[in-house]
């Protein structure tokens, strides 16, 4: 499957990554030969084969219900850009 | 032309856990902006999330009291999308495994016939957090204590031909999740909230329609105007030969009406796939035993159970355990004095619910519980008070909070049963009605009643009527 340029600008889009249009090209092109491994794979016979979301036999891990974590709030928004009354602030967003 | 609405419905129930789904940060309601974000549901580089076994528990147990199949391998996957209170840039879901697969419930339709909705799955999920957009000038607060917070996404089937139906769908599952003590069902606080996705076609026609989705309806009245006004507008749409797109649309409750908020053509692309950081959930037949074998009573258990138990009629034991606080203060009354069950659905049902109806309080509101109430009827029960005075301080208990009995004692309300009390007060009474005694004793028996009213007054409602008439007939007589 060959990407387009328009196809890189959207998948930017989606990730929120600014691409310069003179990259569109070039990306197109690496990622349209990423595609074409997935479809040489995708040509292999896998009838019968159960699909697995994860390699490998792990199971996830459970913990009990209990609260471990404590209030850490000063410490935790001191990376943050900025912060009032306890609130993290960021531009303002409308619906 | 005849249309049929076709509604399917997505619920997210918050589960009832003491931490997050996947870090040990509290849950807890009402807590100060950011106190309960830990670094996990912050995102910050380096965590790994965690799954509480609770929540594990809780869809498990849902699953059984919906007969929904259990998926013993189910897996978490990442939903993509930025928003600024979702922090990782991403929500955990389910999408190709979700826990909990087909299973079904049964309602009641507009016209009293039962109904089996299937529910397509139920999955787990993260809730985000919240944008607090009107405390700061050209600034959005944001709060994450709220992200985290395990969800349960029950979707069901587009089983639902109206708005009727629709809420009646909700209002069980709402009973359910309840009674099964997996969410608070809290509608205010979104413990319990809905999306329903709406379509019409012609009457018949085995086709789906273009369904739009709505957002966001936190209470069933607003379920119930926000589908009667979106099949309204999609009837108009399609009869003024237009075509509905399918979008996502907010009802605006202030207005009465649904508003489009995005179209399919800038929809979402969340571009799932499996969270690498999870590995499968196994859920082991020992686990689905362990958890059956702590599970609550359904509802329509303990419906027999008060048919057989306390000889209730259907009707009445429906009504009774139709949700979990009216069944649980009806047993708890019944519990505290033994009352006769039958005494006590009648007053749950009729005095209790008449007030709470009045006051638009919820039973868990009610300023009198199960146990003043038990005080109250107990009283009736032995005679010290008739039903009707029973009202009256039934009012009183209501505004002042007192048990019954001191209420009873402060005004005197006792019945009066002694016999030679009311002997003395049909001797006055017939001394002063000659006349009314010459026609009665002249062949209008009718006119028996008259003679009790005026006791009665006469005692303010006390004389025990069972005493009154058995003393009455023979003094009038002769």
């Amino acid at each position: 499957m060959a990407l387009k340029e328009q196809d890189i600008k959207d998948i930017a889009h989606l990730a929120r990554l600014g691409v310069d249009d003179s990259a569109l090209a070039p990306l197109a092109a690496d990622l349209s030969t990423v595609l074409s491994l997935v479809e040489q794979m995708n040509s292999v016979n896998t009838e019968g084969v159960e699909p697995m979301a994860h390699p490998g036999n792990a199971v996830l891990r459970l913990r009990e219900d209990t609260v471990s974590e404590p209030n850490q709030r000063e410490k935790l928004q001191q990376a943050a850009p900025a912060t009032e009354d306890g609130y993290f602030l960021v531009p303002r967003v409308i619906e | 032309m005849a249309w049929e609405t076709v509604i399917g419905l997505e619920i997210h129930a918050q589960l009832s856990t003491k931490t997050k789904i996947f870090s040990g940060a509290s849950t807890a309601f009402g807590a100060e902006p950011n106190t309960q974000a830990c670094a996990v549901d912050l995102g910050l580089p380096g965590v790994l999330p965690v799954v509480n076994a609770e929540v594990v528990r809780l869809a498990v147990r849902f699953a059984l009291a919906t007969n929904s199949s259990i998926t013993e391998r189910s897996q978490f996957a990442r939903k993509n999308y930025f928003y600024p209170d979702l922090p990782k840039g991403y929500q955990i879901s389910q999408m190709a495994l979700p826990i909990v697969g087909p299973g079904e419930m049964t309602i009641f339709d507009g016209e009293d016939r039962q109904k089996t909705i299937r529910i397509t799955r139920a999955h787990l999920e993260e809730d985000a957090g919240k944008s607090v957009h009107d405390l700061f000038s050209d600034q959005t607060g944001i709060d994450l204590n709220r992200a985290g917070t395990p969800l349960l996404e029950i979707v069901s089937e587009p089983d639902l031909n109206s708005a009727v139906e629709a809420v009646a769908y909700a209002k069980k599952m709402h009973a359910l999740v309840r009674y099964i003590d997996i969410c608070d069902g809290n509608m205010q606080e979104g413990s319990f909230r809905c999306d329903a996705n709406v379509s019409i076609r012609e009457k018949g026609s085995d086709v789906l329609g273009t369904r739009s989705e709505i957002k966001n309806l936190n209470s069933f009245r607003f379920l119930e105007r926000a589908i009667d006004f979106e099949v309204e507008r999609q009837i108009d749409v399609l009869e003024g030969g237009g075509e509905v797109v399918q979008e996502t649309r907010l009802y605006d409750a202030d207005r009465d009406e649904t508003r489009s908020m995005r179209s399919k053509e800038e929809a979402f692309d969340y571009r799932y796939f499996p969270d690498p950081d999870l590995p499968p959930l196994l859920v082991e037949q020992s686990f689905i035993e362990q958890v059956r074998a702590n599970m609550p009573e359904l509802p329509t258990v303990r419906t027999q159970r008060f048919v057989t138990d306390y000889e209730l009629s259907e009707a009445d034991a429906v009504t009774l355990t139709s949700e979990r606080p009216t069944a649980d203060y009806f047993e708890a009354t019944l519990a505290a004095q033994h009352i006769t069950p039958r005494l006590a659905a009648t007053w749950v049902m009729g005095e209790v619910f008449s007030r709470l109806n009045n006051d638009g309080l919820s039973l868990e509101q009610s300023p009198v519980n199960a146990e003043a109430l038990a005080g109250l009827l107990i009283r009736i029960q032995d005679n010290t008070i008739s039903g009707k005075i029973a009202k009256s301080v039934l009012d009183t208990m209501w505004e002042s909070g007192e048990p019954a009995d001191k209420i009873i004692a402060a005004k005197g309300l006792q019945q009066i049963t002694d016999t030679g009390a009311i002997e003395a007060m049909i001797d006055e009474v017939i001394a002063n009605n000659p006349e009314q005694l010459a026609e009665y004793r002249a062949g209008k028996d009718k006119l028996i009643s008259y003679f009790i009213g005026a006791v009665m007054k006469a005692s303010k409602g006390k004389a025990n009527p069972g005493e009154l008439n058995k003393l009455l007939k023979p003094k009038l007589d002769g």
